[in-house]
């Protein structure tokens, strides 16, 4: 029985040293399997944020366990937490401080709306002074969820016209 | 050491303007605001009520004479039992009073959060400022005329308020967890996943 070829895989034998595909492609696959994040810890959902890090949901199984609390080493900024109103502009800094191209995860229900904080003292939803790419629902979402929200993002990551972007920028 | 009973007669024979408070717990005094520094320094050295488990206020509301009531909370861990001191803040909606942090340093920032919450100024303090608000904040959100939505005010950072236009908002309380009706808010538009934030040609991403 003659069978086609059923590899994925690049092959030499059949292919010999040349790949073709797009730029886009190459370049989102390497960023989107190489995350690092900047945790912003406010509050409780940083909890989950340390439980999705460690081994038992071990975030390194999608490329992002290397926190970086430098926002210059890191290019995904995930918001676990409430956001008070004399931490937003302090939130706003370090995001500006990380490098391009970045992202942001709003992890929960303050970072994504205020939550069950509609007081004087905290800002109204992290979208309001960063641009959003992930909400994760819940109070605090479960490491799953926030797992889900990162391979979310990387399906994002790979939708974007990474090429155009580098030759215009 | 004499028990908490006497050593309060004893105090209210030496301070006549100290009356009783009424109270449902622990025995409670009202102080005259010029002895009530006085009168918590004898209760510390004489009676034995040596820690200062809390200080805040009363806001009686707008048009109250005495608006302010500032309160201490005391305990003697000698004899193990409470005492309550709370003192009428002359001065009305700039009411003032005297600072204890002479007695308890760590009156410092209990001071501080109830003249960022009540706008009360502790005269004597060493370092007056707000502690849980930022430098600058218009209001003091305890006060009873301040609404819990917060009233529409700046950023603390004007370069941060110039590259993102945003500001201090009255919270939106219909759609939130207090309020059972949702209003005139439509729920699923509501929802943050509502927006698009998909960045393709026509949205792109803001930086």
């Amino acid at each position: 029985m003659v069978s086609s070829n059923s590899e994925l895989a690049y092959n030499t034998k059949i292919e010999g040293d040349v790949v073709v595909t797009r730029a886009d492609a190459v370049i989102n696959w390497i960023r989107s399997n190489s995350v690092w994040p900047m945790p912003m810890g406010l509050a409780c959902c940083a909890i989950e944020l340390m439980a999705t890090a460690s081994s038992r949901f071990d975030i390194a199984r999608f490329g992002a366990e290397v926190f970086r609390f430098s926002p210059r080493q890191a290019d995904c900024m995930i918001v676990a937490g409430t956001v008070t109103y004399k931490m937003a502009p302090h939130l706003r800094r370090i995001y500006d401080q990380m490098a391009e191209p970045k992202w942001v995860i709003a992890m929960g229900a303050c970072a994504s709306s205020g939550g069950m904080y509609r007081s004087y003292a905290t800002l109204q939803g992290v979208d309001r002074i960063v641009p959003v790419d992930v909400y994760i629902s819940g109070c605090p979402p479960r490491p799953e969820a926030l797992l889900d929200a990162l391979i979310k993002l990387q399906a994002k990551m790979g939708t974007d016209r990474s090429a155009k972007r580098l030759m215009t920028a | 050491m004499s028990a908490p009973a006497d050593s309060l007669l004893a105090l209210k024979q030496a301070h006549p303007l100290v009356t009783d408070r009424p109270s449902l717990d622990h025995p409670a005094l009202d102080v005259p605001a010029d002895q009530v520094v006085t009168v918590l320094q004898s209760l510390r050295d004489q009676a034995g009520f040596d820690f200062l488990v809390d200080l805040t206020a009363i806001d009686q509301g707008e048009g109250a004479s005495p608006r302010f009531t500032v309160v201490y909370h005391l305990f003697s861990t000698t004899h193990l039992s409470y005492v309550r001191v709370a003192t009428a803040c002359p001065g009305g909606d700039d009411a003032t009073a005297p600072s204890v942090t002479g007695l308890w340093p760590g009156a410092n920032w209990h001071e501080r959060e109830a003249f960022d919450m009540f706008g009360i100024r502790f005269t004597g303090h060493p370092d007056l400022r707000r502690i849980l608000m930022w430098e600058g904040y218009p209001h003091h959100p305890l006060r009873k005329e301040f609404p819990l939505a917060g009233i529409e005010t700046t950023l603390p950072d004007l370069e941060v308020v110039a590259e993102t236009g945003t500001k201090v908002i009255a919270a939106p309380m219909a759609g939130g967890p207090f309020v059972a009706s949702p209003g005139e808010i439509n729920l699923t538009d509501a929802e943050p996943r509502a927006k698009d934030e998909s960045w393709n040609e026509r949205n792109e991403k803001p930086e």
